[in-house]
């Protein structure tokens, strides 16, 4: 498992049954026994701990193991202990990183003596432990900002953050950037990895020769650094400071960073053994949290959702064609060409297609301004990008996405002058929000071709693509269409057709719900900090704002005939009034708030305010108290995702969760609906529901499918 | 040499065509003693024959030593007169002139014209500057054999200069915007508060880099890259750079690289012999430490080209031209090939790309050559691409070829030293590498030789020459 190149132990670390290395138990021992034998090999002085998986140094831990295992705090310290060993080497140890370096990894490498990194793309490290709800808990608490300083450990492991290579280097993680190379005798990927632990071993034997130092020079900004770090004062305040900032973007909603902050400031003020001790505690305690279910099932949803279930298709798609040059257009032609597949983007007028190319340039632009891109590289991506106002070309599309307008006389008319000019084996995809596909298939010549793609602004950001079959759509158009949305990084949830689909049917008896909180007199700041409050990145009323009052009340009204009373509440005049008044959200400049404005506080739309006013209902006291309001908004979402479920318009839970979670924001902490559903119990969220249904009838009436959860607590959603 | 040249004018002043060619063919067969050729001449029916008639070079010096107060069209001038003297050529006898240069002095830009007009040619002689990074004057002789090749030019010069003594530094790219700005600022306030909209950050000089645009990685540290990418050891280079001096010291002490003319610069000396060439001890070059890629890395100023100031000169003629005016040519230019690569990890990669394809072109194999002259740009590149050549593995996965093209034996290749030691200004090293294949071939008694290069941008050159029948 080890070789001796002139008195260096090369560990070259292989898990053979996973394509990534992960920190099992299993890796553990060996590890274990590996460096004991290397402790106890008289000849070797030093040793380079290297992987043998291109792209991959330790990918962090085995995050399966966390919901089976009842001692997680043993777990914590069996591996405290081990790096403790690590740390305390009598020979020096070198981390040679190609690759993730996460979590656990991270961890391993941080207890080596000295650090090697190639500056490869794939080469992040980062403790994304508290994107889990966990804590790095194998020492990272209390190695991390002995190396890298209080603030930039806490940033570390409070955000979860990548690092890269060079940001790496600066910030003392690593030692050394070796760089990767290009073609040799071998492959780039192997030649680099060897090359590294050419160096690495080079390093090693300076380190154990003392011709090389462990200790990184330090600037004069860093000495002034670790002297005010040294000031206990100094100290408290950043702890303070930490703390109220996580309290505020977190709502108090997530433990793990306050159990971060808390392991860090025990090893600090009270010392290694303390730190420690409250290290595997805290790590402990935290794998057992709903939150921590919620954060891993989500991750294992979006694993899940990131692969194509539906087989490979018969063609590649080396062709993609865009229809409308709007923000959704742009944002697609944008997410396709940087991975390489020529796009073409087309409009109708010269000024709409200028002003999304222009959108198209200033996302790959941003990117080369943030250095993950060279302008030669940004270049390159635009000039796969064909804007046009004439259908030439398309007869060599392989797919062809429209994001024109929502309406379907408009759709219909596309569909059909779109078919004249395409291939026979051309795929017709179509990016709405709330059109029932079968409606817009109506016009094609070709139903089985036609597929919903309905992608989530912005494009370049949001990760979801809910795709919509129609029971006409083949299954090579479904698995082309996944295809291309995998290839353009997204997260996939393949649902049935209907109006709304799943996404937007969820979300719209939710802002109905928030349009009679509004009405019943609960301001838009109160009523964006009870969904806040509740877990949801965006408050409900700047979300409306966000989607557009326009889009909210198109849509409101579309699945207000298409599911009647179920989809009421807030009285669509609202929206309506709303629109023609101008206050179509954030792009008009006005909606529920004022926008524009420098001032950092958003003010509330004073007009927007007297509508409401005008269409005043009272609040039924029974049910709006604070929580009232925010269950209200809840359930109504949740019983409509679980209807969907029951319909058959959605497969799964977990398309449902990650659907919900990364389309709409739905709080990260529960985990999506259908967890939410199985940690807060049906029973308990049927009893409220039933209040509410007192108060206002139907909207509130418990799907068949809840009710069978609330009578029968062994049946769940998630096992 | 001057008198010799002429004298063997004179001698061959006699020979009709049909005779010389003739005997070239008999003489060839003599010489080919070793090996037996692939093909005895490459002449080919319907095609011209384009010979080089001669060439000269400057010396090469260390950029911030002698030359140091000339401008570019200077020695490019020097270079040209050179040629003229060595040739005894009419100066209306030129049809045209190409001139290669790579970091232009903005006031000369086209220097081709500016040299031509100061070294006394008819001012009705054209000339135009072309630019191909560290192949650039290879670009100006092919520029000049199409010329010949399509019927439209007999006599051509062609050359490159490079001056890195004085390299144009900018203001910077705000600083550039206020100046010209206030170029149509109309009123006095206007001016002024152009003039107060100045930082101190505007001031700051922008600096040419021999990096690439593309990719903004320096030569070296793509060099040193290159290497570690071929296993290329620190060792190897160093004993590679040493051989380059040696030969170099070699050559330079026994008179054979005829090809340098004096000058005299002007406010100095007379300058004769190229400056660079230091033959060191490996346990010297040890010591250094690596220039690019720190603390790490193989790459050295030792075992690199250095920044070298220096123009060199060739005239090429049509076979019957030359003759006609009385020259005994040197050598045939016969194939050659551009290639292009990918300019971060292939940077340096053009001779592995472009020997098989010139081979192929010109129906030899690497067995035909007698005389390789590869440009050194540093000794990893130059080891990087043996090993490259003499892998099937690389042939295969990144060329398209079904097997390696070989890598040339050692004893036939930069025999008088190279770019590591003589120097590398950057537009003249192709013209160099030519006339070095023509004197070698004319001393060690081959008939083919092989010239080839990289240069930035990832491209790559070669070029096959036949010797002209003694």
């Amino acid at each position: 498992i080890y070789e001796v190149k002139d008195n260096v132990a090369v560990v070259r670390i292989n898990d053979p049954t996973s394509k990534v290395n992960t920190l099992s138990r299993h890796m553990q021992a060996e590890m274990v026994e590996v460096m004991n034998e290397i402790w106890g090999n008289a000849a070797v002085k030093s040793a380079v701990l290297i992987s043998r998986k291109p792209g991959c140094f330790i990918a962090g831990a085995d995050i399966k193991y966390h919901t089976h295992t009842h001692s997680l705090t043993s777990l914590s310290q069996e591996g405290q202990k081990i790096f403790d060993q690590v740390e305390k080497s009598p020979i020096p140890i070198v981390a040679a990183i190609n690759g993730s370096c996460l979590g656990g990894g991270l961890e391993f490498a941080i207890a080596c003596q000295y650090r090697i990194a190639t500056k490869s793309k794939k080469t992040i490290l980062g403790t994304p432990e508290v994107m889990l709800g966990l804590l790095p808990g194998a020492g990272g608490t209390q190695r991390l900002p002995k190396m890298v300083g209080l603030p930039a450990a806490f940033d570390m492991m409070l955000t979860g953050r990548n690092i890269r290579p060079d940001k790496a280097k600066k910030m003392g993680l690593v030692h050394q950037l070796v760089d990767p190379l290009g073609p040799g005798l071998k492959s780039p990927e192997e030649r680099t990895i060897e090359y590294l632990e050419e160096v690495a071993v080079d390093f090693a034997k300076g380190l154990a020769g003392k011709k090389v130092t462990m200790e990184k020079k330090k600037g004069l900004v860093q000495k002034i650094q670790d002297f005010v770090m040294g000031l206990p004062p100094v100290r408290k305040q950043i702890y303070k400071t930490v703390h109220s900032k996580v309290m505020k973007q977190s709502k108090g909603l997530y433990p793990a960073p306050l159990k971060i902050i808390e392991c860090v400031q025990t090893g600090i003020e009270k010392g290694n053994a303390a730190g420690y001790l409250t290290e595997s505690q805290n790590f402990g305690k935290l794998a057992m949290t709903s939150e921590s279910r919620a954060l891993i099932g989500l991750y294992h949803g979006q694993v899940t959702c990131k692969k194509n279930h539906f087989g490979k298709p018969e063609r590649d798609v080396k062709k993609l064609a865009v229809l409308g040059a709007g923000l959704m257009g742009a944002g697609i032609a944008q997410v396709t060409i940087d991975k390489g597949v020529a796009t073409i983007l087309k409009d109708t007028t010269e000024e709409g297609l200028a002003r999304g190319h222009q959108q198209v340039y200033k996302g790959l632009n941003d990117k080369t301004k943030k250095k993950s891109l060279t302008t030669f590289e940004r270049d390159g991506i635009m000039s796969l990008l064909s804007g046009q106002l004439d259908y030439r070309d398309f007869e060599n599309a392989d797919m062809v996405i429209e994001a024109v307008f929502e309406d379907l006389s408009i759709k219909h008319k596309v569909v059909k002058e779109v078919e004249a000019v395409i291939p026979p084996h051309c795929i017709f995809a179509t990016n709405t929000s709330a059109l029932p596909i079968k409606d817009i298939a109506a016009a094609s010549k070709r139903p089985e071709k036609v597929i919903g793609m309905h992608y989530f602004s912005p494009v370049d950001k949001m990760q979801l693509l809910e795709i919509i079959t129609t029971n006409k759509t083949s299954k090579d158009t479904t698995a082309s269409a996944v295809a291309v949305g995998l290839k353009q990084g997204k997260v996939i949830i393949v649902v049935g057709d209907g109006p709304g689909f799943y996404t937007t049917r969820c979300l719209a008896p939710m802002l109905a719900e928030a349009v009679r909180a509004l009405q019943e007199g609960v301001g838009p700041k109160k009523l964006d900090s009870l969904t806040t409050g509740f877990g949801f990145p965006v408050g409900a009323a700047t979300l409306a704002d966000e989607v557009g009052i326009d889009v909210a009340a198109h849509v409101a009204e579309d699945l207000g005939k298409a599911f009647g009373t179920r989809f009421g509440g807030g009285n669509v005049e609202v929206l309506k009034m709303m629109v023609q008044k101008g206050f179509k959200g954030r792009k008009s400049g006005k909606g529920c708030y004022v926008y524009g404005a420098k001032s950092k506080e958003k003010k509330v739309n004073s007009g927007a305010e007297d509508i409401l006013k005008s269409f005043k209902l009272t609040a039924p006291p029974a049910v709006s108290a604070d929580e009232d309001i925010q269950y209200r908004l809840v359930s109504r979402f949740v019983n409509e995702a679980v209807l969907c479920l029951q319909e058959g318009i959605l497969p799964d839970p977990v398309q449902g969760d990650i659907g919900a979670v990364f389309g709409l924001g739905f709080p990260p902490c529960l985990g999506g609906p259908f967890r939410f559903v199985d940690s807060h119990g049906a029973d308990k969220l049927v009893q409220k529901m039933k209040r509410f249904e007192e108060a206002y009838g139907n909207q509130f009436t418990p799907c068949q499918l809840l009710l069978d959860h609330a009578k029968d607590s062994s049946k769940r959603f998630h096992k | 040499m001057i008198r010799a040249s002429k004298k063997e004018k004179c001698t061959f002043h006699f020979h009709n065509t049909t005779v010389n060619i003739f005997v070239g063919l008999f003489l060839s067969v003599v010489f080919s003693n070793h090996t037996a050729k692939s093909k005895k001449t490459l002449a080919k029916p319907g095609v011209k024959n384009i010979v080089l008639v001669d060439g000269v070079r400057t010396p090469f010096l260390q950029s911030g030593t002698i030359y140091a107060d000339l401008m570019p069209h200077d020695l490019a001038r020097a270079a040209l007169q050179g040629l003229l003297n060595r040739t005894g050529l009419p100066k209306d006898a030129v049809d045209y002139i190409v001139y290669g240069t790579v970091i232009q002095e903005v006031k000369t830009s086209n220097v081709a014209r500016e040299a031509a007009l100061g070294a006394g040619f008819s001012d009705k002689t054209p000339a135009h500057t072309v630019t191909m990074a560290c192949i650039s004057s290879n670009q100006a002789m092919t520029t000049a054999v199409g010329l010949i090749a399509a019927g439209q030019c007999d006599a051509v010069v062609a050359g490159g200069v490079e001056f890195m003594s004085d390299v144009p530094i900018r203001h910077s790219r705000r600083m550039r915007k206020t100046m010209l700005s206030l170029n149509k600022a109309k009123t006095l306030g206007a001016r002024l508060s152009l003039l107060g909209s100045i930082r101190l950050a505007h001031l700051a000089p922008e600096l040419p880099a021999v990096a690439e645009f593309s990719t903004a990685e320096t030569m070296g540290h793509s060099a040193d890259r290159l290497a570690a990418a071929f296993g290329v050891s620190r060792l190897e280079q160093d004993e590679f750079a040493l051989r380059s001096h040696t030969l170099a010291k070699k050559a330079q002490d026994s008179g054979l690289l005829s090809d340098v003319i004096s000058f005299k610069v002007p406010g100095k000396d007379i300058v004769s012999k190229d400056n660079g060439i230091r033959p060191s001890t490996m346990e010297q070059m040890a010591k250094l430490k690596p220039a690019f890629i720190k603390p790490h890395g193989t790459v050295t100023a030792a075992n690199s080209s250095f920044l070298t100031d220096g123009a060199s000169a060739v005239l090429i003629m049509s076979e019957e031209k030359a003759l006609a005016m009385g020259y005994k040519p040197k050598a045939y230019l016969r194939d050659f090939v551009y290639v292009s690569q990918d300019p971060k990890d292939q940077l340096l990669l053009g001779p592995t790309y472009a020997t098989p394809k010139v081979l192929e072109k010109s129906g030899l194999t690497l067995n035909d050559i007698d005389v390789f002259e590869f440009h050194e740009a540093f000794a990893g590149q130059i080891m990087a691409n043996l090993k490259a050549m003499e892998s099937d593995w690389f042939a295969q996965t990144y060329m398209g070829r079904k097997t390696k093209v070989g890598a040339p034996p050692m004893e036939k290749f930069n025999s008088w030293g190279g770019s590591l030691s003589l120097g590398h200004p950057f537009a003249a090293t192709g013209c160099r590498l030519v006339t070095t294949v023509a004197h070698r071939l004319q001393k060690e008694g081959g008939q083919y030789g092989l010239v080839a290069a990289c240069a930035a941008g990832g491209q790559g050159h070669a070029m096959v020459i036949e010797a002209y029948p003694q």
